[in-house]
């Protein structure tokens, strides 16, 4: 027998189907509790490291390419060692993904904040207002965005000074990156908003004489955003792994203030000459984040998915 | 009061454009293609009574149910509601004023209530739109008269859609269009989602709120027991067009035109009565009608003249009907 709906919250919140398929799905709860967890490491790095690896004056040469501590000649100040600047790795790690993960919530911040409204308005309007968003969302995909994102760094880097270019390089790259990737969102919002505006629900809200404004903002958005959001957690994933080719192909955010893109290039460089770990931490990091962020997107997709349950 | 009309309907005339688009019908020199789904039609409700439409799937009836509620656009003619012209009303208070006294029920209970709207919500959307209510307070007590009203308790006010059968989601339905206070209710077909019990039920609150209120029906259906449970008079349609416009009483009992005669046997009893012809065809194609009457390759009854001849409403008693061997007296 159930029980009558009287619940709190919370009881509502253990008794639901999402929080049931969650807790029997351990790989999705092994993928949150790591995602969790480098999110508190690299948003609290100041405060669980004592290092600051990109403050020039606080290093020293001498502790430069030290091994990870288990080594021969590592020590256990520096866990994972350090590079050729004396930088501890593992505090470079935690500044790191704080960037790249900076970079990729606020760059699928941006598109979707294009392209749900976009999506919305061509699905629900149809006719020639569609077919004009849409075909712009066609040419814009075929643009890939490493080049949107080589264009906009190269234009800025030409037109700034270097200082100043250094200051808005993450901005840039958030927006090269938030620019290349709307139109996935808005395609996914239209064909929803496509579906809903022929329901009926709709047609109650029309004959009110509602705005259309607020027909698309109160019934349409609730009803289409969900799958967009879904879609959203592995486009942080993708976003990371571009910001981390730009970075790698030096395009990407300055090396003063290091992504985890920018440490693998740094580390690249010394990984013939036998110091492998400069270069593995940091990859190491990058893959385990973006698997964690895409484990968790596609057990979204999944639960969420009706067809699939 | 026989003067009292409310609501006319006068040469109604609704038509698609469905012809590809204009660059194909350029390469293939395909023609425009026009669907018209409502041809000329005409009717009358009386202040307090109920009107019903009924005929085949594809003849047009929900499409004369959105035409006259405004969400389909006109092509041609009249609709008057109390004296004023839809298509002359250009002042926005008016608009708005008549938009309030004119509410919709829906086919599908399913689709007619944003699933992510809370009931109270989607009950108070109306009272929101027309400013209904002085404060939030007022506009709580309006919301649970109306869930009491229609046989909800107050607090399902406070659940979703889904967590309603289809029957009680229709009830929900009817508090939402009663809550801007209309005189003017259009039912597409309200019941046809439902079981037959619970359609007794649907179709008992309907006419308890119309005696309550004094509401006005314009009611479209395809099954004729619930029309009968529920009008006054019986529009019975035909490819876009009415054939013929009768009191209830008199449909049952006298049925003038042909395509109601042969409807009205279609409607299966319990005595093993074989002599039943059923109705054979289907409704023919609205974007290439049949000329002259749209009913004749089905009639029995149909000879040159209906071939060429389109019949127009004639009035014979009380009721209306549009049928060349009527006219002639051959039926």
């Amino acid at each position: 027998m159930r029980k009558e709906q009287t619940l709190t919250w919370w009881g509502r919140f253990v008794d639901h189907d999402v929080t049931y398929s969650f807790l029997h799905s351990p790989v999705t709860v092994i993928a949150s509790i790591v995602t969790v967890l480098m999110i508190i490491a690299a948003f609290c790095a100041p405060v669980l490291t004592s290092y600051t690896p990109f403050v020039p004056g606080s290093l020293n040469l001498l502790d430069a390419f030290m091994p990870p501590a288990w080594e021969p000649g590592g020590v256990s100040e520096h866990f994972l060692g350090t590079d050729g600047q004396g930088r501890d790795i593992l505090a470079a790690i935690m500044y790191g993904t704080q960037v790249s993960l900076t970079v990729g919530l606020l760059s699928v911040l941006l598109s979707i904040a294009i392209g749900i409204p976009l999506g919305i308005i061509a699905g629900y309007n149809g006719g020639w207002v569609d077919t004009a968003i849409m075909r712009i969302a066609d040419i814009q995909l075929t643009i890939p965005p490493i080049l949107i994102a080589l264009m906009i760094d190269g234009v800025t880097r030409t037109s700034l000074s270097s200082e100043v270019h250094e200051l808005v390089a993450i901005p840039v790259l958030i927006v090269s990156i938030g620019l290349a990737s709307w139109p996935q969102y808005a395609r996914i919002t239209r064909s929803g908003a496509m579906v809903e505006r022929r329901k009926d629900y709709i047609a109650a809200a029309q004959l009110i004489q509602t705005p259309t404004a607020l027909i698309l903002l109160r019934h349409i958005f609730p009803n289409v955003v969900g799958p967009t959001l879904i879609v959203a957690t592995i486009g942080v994933a993708v976003a990371i792994i571009i910001e981390a080719t730009l970075s790698f192909l030096g395009v990407g955010v300055p090396p003063t203030t290091p992504s985890l893109g920018t440490l693998i290039r740094i580390g690249n460089n010394f990984l013939f000459s036998g110091e492998w770990w400069i270069t593995l931490f940091p990859a190491f990091t990058l893959v385990v984040l973006v698997l964690s962020v895409n484990l968790i997107g596609d057990w979204l997709r999944d639960t969420f998915n009706p067809k699939l349950r | 009061m026989p003067n009292d009309i409310i609501f006319t309907v006068n040469n109604l005339k609704v038509h698609f454009d469905i012809s590809s688009p204009f660059i194909t019908r350029l390469i293939n020199g395909a023609p425009k293609l026009v669907l018209k789904a409502v041809d000329g039609l005409s009717f009358r409700i009386r202040r307090g009574e109920t009107f019903s439409l009924v005929g085949e799937s594809g003849c047009g009836k929900s499409t004369v149910a959105r035409a006259v509620s405004g969400l389909y656009s006109v092509t041609s003619g009249d609709i008057i509601i109390d004296g004023q012209n839809l298509a002359e009303v250009k002042n926005k208070s008016k608009i708005t004023d008549i938009s309030r006294r004119m509410q919709m029920i829906f086919q599908s209970p399913y689709a007619s209530l944003d699933p992510r709207w809370r009931v109270r919500d989607i009950i108070a959307e109306p009272i929101r739109a027309f400013g209904l209510a002085k404060n939030k307070e007022d506009e709580r007590s309006q919301v649970e008269k109306l869930l009491r009203q229609v046989g909800l308790s107050e607090r399902d006010g406070e659940k979703f859609p889904h967590e309603f059968s289809g029957g009680q989601r229709q009830r929900i339905s009817i508090a939402r269009a009663l809550s801007s206070r209309p005189e003017f209710l259009i039912c597409d077909e309200p019941t046809s989602a439902l079981d037959v019990s619970v359609q007794a039920q649907i179709l008992n609150l309907m006419t308890e709120l119309q005696d309550e209120l004094g509401l006005t029906y314009l009611f479209i259906s395809h099954d004729l027991a619930v029309i009968d449970h529920i009008s006054d008079w019986i529009g019975v349609m035909y490819l876009g067009r009415v054939c013929e416009i009768t009191p209830k009483a008199a449909l049952f009992s006298n049925p003038l035109h042909p395509y109601t005669r042969l409807l009205l046997e279609t409607i299966p009893d319990l005595k093993g009565n074989n002599k039943r012809s059923p109705l054979e065809g289907e409704v023919p194609s609205p974007i290439t009608p049949p000329s002259g009457c749209t009913f004749h390759p089905r009639c029995p009854f149909a000879k040159e003249r209906c071939k060429r001849e389109r019949p127009e409403l004639i009035t014979l008693g009380e009721s209306q009907v549009a049928c060349h061997a009527v006219e002639e007296k051959r039926l």
